[in-house]
């Protein structure tokens, strides 16, 4: 409580006006670099920080306990809110702890649906980061030049399910609806696109400009000790020299099939990241090409069969009677699944996403708790700040790209 | 009479339960059945006495005694598994009287996952596992503050997600989905004091809520008053007059309109 005999400023129990040298500098919520609402109270020698303490929960909107009070299916959109950069990676990670708790396999169009679509939310993803990431040290160009070609991504996301940020694209059991008739062509020439801006943009803006270099190398070096120690997944590892990717090493949808490399980086520093980052956005193309190969040779069913569980299709529900009744129990009640507890690890844009579930055996989840990457990118924060100078500390929260929608959740 | 609803789960139910029906329960196989695993599994059991062990959805799954957990998670450190991605509880106390804690195991090297489960009761608490995995500093400080079990030896044991001064703990089953009453009088609590809140009045969580007699934000057609005009006693009727210049006339054809231009 404010204690209005003190004449000095503070807030809470910090004192920001120190007697000694040291100062306290209080970054955030609302600071525009802070990613969202990330409040750092730092403490500063002279330049240099001293002290960093994260201060996160100005989003919680207690997503974990919305999900013990909604059926499975009632949940899924509220996962869109999670990393809200992309969406269909939250909800694909979602749907896969389900189904592995109730033991359903994704017919293969789905599979490849989901493949498609979780690579194009990793490009849109990883977009944003090489445009906000600049932006914060202050390239604004390569800001305009990367949302230009994310809004080509996010009309392929609309044109598949109708939304731009929040897609609830994938479903507990498969995908609802097919790729509608172009989208492969479009898919195919936002890839060209995107190669030839990667090359002739922004890694021609970036990748060996002299104030880029200066800003990013040898800031922000994360150990491979301390990457594993605090729990770093995704680029963070590997920016780290550790080569652990879920899509390889516990490969889940098409992974397994598919050839792609995992880039890694031994520099540890937020230089090396970026560059993981743009080599990332090369490999999911890499990908999506291989995937667009795959659509055309497989079946057209997209839900899985899973009567106790799943809905049938819609021309089912619409012709059969024990469809319907199905149908009818399961949007009333929700589904039942098995008593038992399920992790399942994804490889989210920002590293590792995964659902635990609890089931009790009832329509509601005894508990779920949903592992977010940037949660413990977060509580880094804390560590690697220290010894580094204000200057940098933009460039670091950038770098370890963080979205408030899954820390706070 | 009144539907009993039980204190001690203010969550969710399914509204139809059908009382024959047996949940079924996920597959679950022996540790055996995974050299890996079975390594691991023989390797923890030197240092801590397992309780319970098996497979499921290929990750093992071990159960140990809460007083043993830093010794488990160093053998397990020293087997391999060197990161722990994930630690929390889930709230047992309705049933059983106690919290079950678990700890999601990673080892990079064999891409294998193993599930620590312990379990405390309320008046116990856990040992911090900040010295083994820092990861665990967030990680138990959320725990706190989302459960109220405390953790011996943290290094800053405080309230993360939740204000400091919050009371209660919402992933509690006891606590409910809309908060509790502290938790509706909070921002009034704090920047008023308790006295304002009959002055303030509850807050109205419904964006569609239309306040018949409030004149400042709301008007009715056909009975315009003054801003702010009381009107419980009841208005007079206006007589609204509306533009009698016709730009387009619908009721004819556009034909009919160019000709008459």
């Amino acid at each position: 409580m404010q204690q209005t005999n003190k004449l000095s400023p503070f807030f809470e129990n910090l004192n920001f006006e120190r007697h000694d040298n040291a100062m306290v500098i209080n970054f955030g919520p609302q600071h525009p670099s802070a990613h969202g609402q990330l409040r750092l109270v730092l403490e500063l020698a002279g330049e240099e920080v001293v002290k960093a303490l994260p201060d996160i929960g100005y989003l919680h909107r207690g997503i974990e306990k919305m999900a013990e009070n909604m059926t499975y299916n009632e949940f899924l959109p509220t996962t869109d809110r999670l990393d809200y950069i992309a969406s269909t990676a939250n909800n694909y990670a979602y749907a896969l702890a389900v189904e592995r708790l109730i033991g359903v396999e994704v017919p293969r169009r789905a599979k490849v649906i989901r493949t498609m679509l979780l690579e194009v939310n990793r490009i849109i993803s990883h977009l944003f980061f090489v445009a906000t990431h600049a932006l914060d040290v202050g390239a604004m160009s390569v800001f305009l030049y990367a949302f230009r070609e994310r809004e080509f991504a996010m009309d392929l996301m609309e044109d598949y399910c109708g939304a731009r940020l929040t897609h609830s694209a994938v479903r507990i059991g498969g995908v609802p609806l097919d790729l509608p008739r172009d989208w492969i062509t479009n898919l195919d020439k936002f890839c060209d696109k995107l190669l030839h801006e990667l090359e002739h943009t922004y890694e021609a803006l970036l990748t060996e400009n002299r104030i880029w270099k200066m800003r990013l190398e040898n800031v922000g070096v994360l150990t491979p000790e301390n990457a594993l120690s605090w729990g770093c997944t995704g680029v963070m590892l590997r920016g780290s020299g550790i080569c652990y990717d879920i899509r390889k090493e516990e490969p889940y949808e098409l992974y397994g099939e598919l050839d792609f490399d995992i880039p890694v980086s031994t520099t540890n520093d937020s230089y090396g990241r970026y560059r993981l980052y743009m080599e990332e956005m090369k490999e999911s193309v890499k990908i999506l090409r291989q995937l667009i190969g795959m659509y055309d040779s497989t079946e057209p069913q997209l839900m899985a069969h899973a009567p106790q569980y799943i809905s049938a299709p819609k021309e089912e529900i619409m012709t059969q009677n024990y469809s319907l009744m199905q149908h009818f129990v399961l949007v009333t009640q929700g589904m039942r699944p098995p008593v038992g507890e399920v992790y399942a690890p994804t490889e989210s844009p920002k590293g590792e996403l995964g659902f635990y579930i609890k089931s009790e055996g009832e329509p509601y989840a005894y508990r779920l708790k949903c592992r977010a990457p940037s949660f413990y990118h977060t509580g880094l924060l804390q560590e690697i700040l220290v010894g580094t100078y204000l200057a940098d500390v933009v460039t670091i929260i950038g770098s370890t790209n963080i979205v408030f929608g899954e820390v706070d959740r | 009479m009144r539907k009993y609803t039980p204190k001690d789960s203010v969550q969710k139910k399914a509204y139809y339960t059908d009382r024959f029906w047996v949940a079924p329960k996920v597959p679950t196989s022996s540790v055996a059945t995974d050299e890996s695993f079975s390594a691991t599994l023989e390797s923890v059991s030197k240092v801590v006495e397992v309780k319970e062990s098996y497979i499921q959805l290929s990750q093992m799954v071990l159960k140990i005694d809460a007083k043993d957990n830093i010794k488990t998670l160093q053998a397990l450190k020293d087997d391999g598994y060197d990161m722990c991605s994930e630690l929390s509880a889930t709230d047992y106390l309705a049933r059983d009287g106690e919290f079950e804690i678990f700890y999601q195991m990673l080892s990079v090297s064999k891409a294998k996952r193993v599930r620590v489960l312990c379990r405390i009761k309320p008046t116990e608490a856990i040992e911090s596992t900040v010295p083994l995995f820092k990861s665990a500093n967030f990680a138990e400080r959320e725990m706190y503050d989302m459960f109220g079990i405390y953790v011996n030896n943290h290094p800053y044991l405080k309230r993360l997600i939740m204000p400091d001064d919050w009371s209660g703990h919402p992933l509690l089953k006891t606590y409910p989905l809309q908060g509790d009453e502290t938790a509706s009088w909070y921002e009034v609590d704090k920047i008023f004091g308790k006295e304002y809140r009959d002055v303030i009045g509850p807050e109205n969580r419904d964006p569609a809520k239309i306040d018949r007699y409030d004149t400042k934000r709301f008007s009715r057609v056909g009975y315009e008053v003054g801003f702010g005009t009381d009107i419980s006693q009841g208005e007079s009727e206006t007589k609204i007059e509306y533009s009698t210049t016709i730009l387009v006339d619908y009721n004819k054809s556009q034909k009919q309109l160019k000709e008459r231009k």
